[in-house]
């Protein structure tokens, strides 16, 4: 394993990170010509921008996000539905991917329920609607759920999905990434458990270089760990 | 909202480990997580305790002040337990007037001391009929994460052992440390569907039909008990509780001791 | 402004030297302690040790406002409770809000207002806790100080963190961060909160006997004071996310859990990155 320090500059809310030749980009503001960090995180920059890639927050939902919710509520025509954002989303009947007739919501979705779905709208005061007419909508049944800050999402699904499919091919669990920061997992239990562990790894210390070898490696190790202790 | 709400989802996954015998979080069904206690923690109070049962943090402050006893104690000190479950341990908890959770817990931690008699209250006597020691041990609960009874009755024990009381601040003679008799351990099982999980987490209390503390002394008698939730218990179940919890109250009261 | 000791004989609060009662000159600030990400279920969190003062500090939010007429349909809410342990003074506090202590909420809930990016969340709530759990004179200023370094930690968007200290007046000479009992006994106390980088003033208040130049005395001995504290919450917060590979290697991550937001440390290096900027 590489024992190199893998420290990178974290700026705090209110440190300068650049000046007026730069574009302010997400996670900064600009002040008197200015850009500073609004948020703790990694600065970066990019064509021009600086951005700071923030390192906790909430999950604010973008159009088009693909996001992994519980049904909390429902009414007659509609269910509501938490996705691990300040704002409750409702799924409208005419979105959902079922025929469904007034005051028969229930027969579809019932709270409990866990869907993978997809933000429909955003409006100008953040009132979100969901929509599970895309492809890979779906209420979810069987396998774990787990939460993870989504601020650490990119990570888990790594550049061009390389990091969630290593886990996948190494665990052989079907695994869908939530933006909002929920994970659905499915597979034989001590293989969903080690994905888990996995992810929880790259979420909790994922600062150093070689992230990728770290999770392979817990992975190897945990499925060498469970092959003595019978079927999984 | 969703946080009092599991999905059926997770339901079933964690039924599902346990007809293999495994928890979410690796544990053995019988095995409480890991106790760590900081003593003396504050220093304005007399005592305190600062207790991490896995996740779940409880700091627990004790202090004396001299007061009149009860009318109908009048030989011995005065006994109060409040537990405060402040905003910043969970999303659930609001600030606001003890609710009858936090009022539940504070009544049973308070049994489980009192009716072990832990403390010998009639040494709390300073003048008979006038004067006693008054102990108010106030229980902040900083981080939940499941288990609240034991977490805060480890807290409590802990706050209480390291007492010192202040005589000589009262002019009554010099320091002492509060005299000992008796060492009540809780240890709480939840119960899902027909499993029995000692020292449930967040996500197993969630889940949980039915819930027993139950309190032991060192010599593995009965102190306290209380049943919570609406499930049930058979008699078989509450027996295989009873002498689990005589079992784990056996490992954990040596750390309570501060051995 | 916390509770009345009794003595029984008249105090010298600086002595010929120039000292305090606990040594310090009067410009010292008391031994301060940050650390950051101390509990799990908030947002953020972070504790502090001032002196003789333990302070918690927790965030959550921008989360739902409720109750629901409270909303702000424009912007997020930005509501601090302040609340002291009853084991935290000499003599017993009851549990509960006093007068006091909805005071100081306020005052602290609009220092942070000044700074969150509230109209980023409208109809939310940034709630922010603080708990006093052992108080020698200037649970405010640490608690802000704390609760600041929490918000950080919890990713709510901001202009800065702020920074507070307090100074007073003992025995005639004006000095920075009094403890309880230069408080109790000195003939003034002046806490107050700035933001470091423009030096905006957030809070102030004032109890006592300045005359208008030991005011500009004590405020720039608080001010100078604020700028130390905002290294030691900047040194927190970085502190609490730099993790070498030996560290990832040595523990075992936890178990997975559902509905539990760790937010700990952890960021991908360049070449292994997603999308920017997400």
């Amino acid at each position: 394993m590489q024992g190199r320090e893998g420290l990178r500059p974290i700026v705090i809310p209110g440190e300068a990170v650049g000046g007026p030749e730069l574009k302010p980009g997400p996670g900064t503001y600009s002040e008197g010509g200015q850009l500073f960090a609004a948020q703790l995180g990694i600065r970066t920059e990019r064509d021009g921008r600086v951005s700071v890639i923030p390192l906790n927050g909430r999950y604010i939902p973008k159009r088009g996000d693909a996001v992994i919710g519980d049904v909390i509520d429902l009414g007659p025509s509609h269910w509501l539905v938490d996705i691990n954002s300040p704002y409750p989303a409702p799924l409208h009947a005419t979105e959902s991917p079922w025929r469904v007739e007034f005051g028969d919501t229930a027969r579809f979705l019932k709270v409990g329920d866990v869907i993978m779905c997809h933000v429909l709208s955003v409006d100008e005061i953040k009132r979100v609607q969901l929509t599970m007419q895309e492809r890979e909508a779906r209420r979810l049944s069987g396998g774990m759920a787990m939460e993870i800050s989504p601020t650490k999402v990119p990570r888990v699904i790594g550049k061009e999905g390389s990091m969630v499919s290593l886990i996948k091919d190494l665990t052989r669990c079907q695994i869908y990434v939530g933006q909002n920061g929920r994970i659905w997992l499915d597979g034989a239990d001590r293989d969903t458990g080690i994905a888990a562990s996995a992810i929880r790894l790259i979420e909790e210390r994922a600062q150093a270089f070689g992230l990728t070898e770290a999770v392979r490696e817990l992975i190897e190790r945990a499925r060498r760990e469970t092959r003595g202790h019978g079927p999984s | 909202m969703s946080e009092e709400i599991v999905s059926e989802l997770m339901r079933a996954h964690v039924y599902r480990l346990a007809e293999t015998g495994q928890r979410v979080d690796g544990r053995g069904f019988d095995d409480p997580r890991k106790v760590t206690i900081e003593r003396s923690f504050v220093k304005t109070a007399e005592g305190s305790a600062r207790v991490k049962l896995g996740n779940t943090d409880v700091l627990v402050g004790v202090k004396l002040s001299v007061g009149e006893p009860y009318p109908d104690t009048p030989n011995t000190g005065v006994l109060s337990t409040s537990v405060e479950l402040i905003p910043m341990a969970s999303p659930t908890f609001e600030a606001g007037p003890p609710r009858p959770d936090a009022i539940e817990l504070a009544r049973v931690v308070d049994r489980g001391i009192r009716e072990s008699k832990m403390v010998n209250m009639e040494k709390l006597c300073i003048t008979p009929k006038e004067k006693v020691w008054v102990m108010f041990i106030d229980i902040h609960v900083l981080d939940y994460d499941g288990n609240l009874f034991d977490a805060c009755s480890y807290g409590a024990t802990a706050a209480i052992a390291s007492v010192v009381v202040p005589a000589k601040a009262a002019g009554l003679g010099e320091d002492f440390p509060l005299p000992i008799d008796h060492w009540p351990v809780s240890v709480t099982t939840a119960k899902i569907k027909d499993i029995l999980l000692v020292d449930p987490g967040l996500d197993e209390e969630r889940m949980a039909d039915a819930r027993l503390t139950v309190t032991t002394d060192e010599n593995g008698d009965i102190r306290a008990m209380q049943k919570g939730l609406s499930g049930t218990f058979s008699y078989d179940e509450l027996k295989r509780i009873i002498e689990t919890a005589q079992r784990v109250a056996r490992e954990i009261r040596p750390l309570l001791q501060g051995s | 402004m916390e509770d009345i000791e009794h003595i029984q004989k008249e105090m010298k609060l600086i002595n010929e030297q120039g000292r305090r009662l606990d040594g310090r000159k009067p410009d010292e600030l008391r031994p301060v302690r940050i650390e950051a990400g101390v509990l799990r279920r908030a947002d953020g969190s972070a504790y502090m040790e001032w002196g003789g003062n333990k302070v918690l500090a927790a965030v959550y939010g921008p989360r739902e406002a409720h109750p629901r007429h409270l909303q702000d349909p424009a912007r997020a809410l930005v509501q601090c409770r302040y609340n002291m342990a009853p084991f935290s003074v000499s003599d017993r506090k009851r549990p509960g809000p006093d007068r006091r202590s909805v005071e100081i909420s306020k005052v602290i809930s609009e220092a942070f207002s000044a700074v969150v990016f509230k109209e980023q969340f409208p109809r939310t709530s940034v709630d922010i806790f603080i708990e006093v759990l052992q108080a020698d004179a200037g649970t405010r200023c640490a608690g802000l100080t704390a609760a600041s370094v929490a918000l950080a930690d919890a990713g709510v968007p901001m202009r800065d963190l702020v920074a507070s200290c307090a100074s007073g007046k003992i025995d005639g000479v004006v000095c920075l961060d009094l403890n309880k009992e230069e408080d109790n006994f000195g003939d003034a106390d002046c806490p107050m909160a700035i933001v470091p980088r423009t030096g905006e003033i957030v809070l102030l208040q004032m109890d006592g006997h300045l005359t208008y130049d030991e005011f500009q005395k004590a405020m720039s001995l608080s001010i100078g004071a604020a700028q130390r504290l905002y290294e030691l919450q900047r040194d927190a917060l970085r502190r609490r996310y730099s993790v070498t590979l030996e560290d990832i290697l040595k523990e075992p991550p936890s178990a997975p859990m559902v509905a539990a937001p760790s937010p700990e440390p952890g960021l991908p290096p360049e070449d292994d990155f997603g999308p920017e900027g997400i």
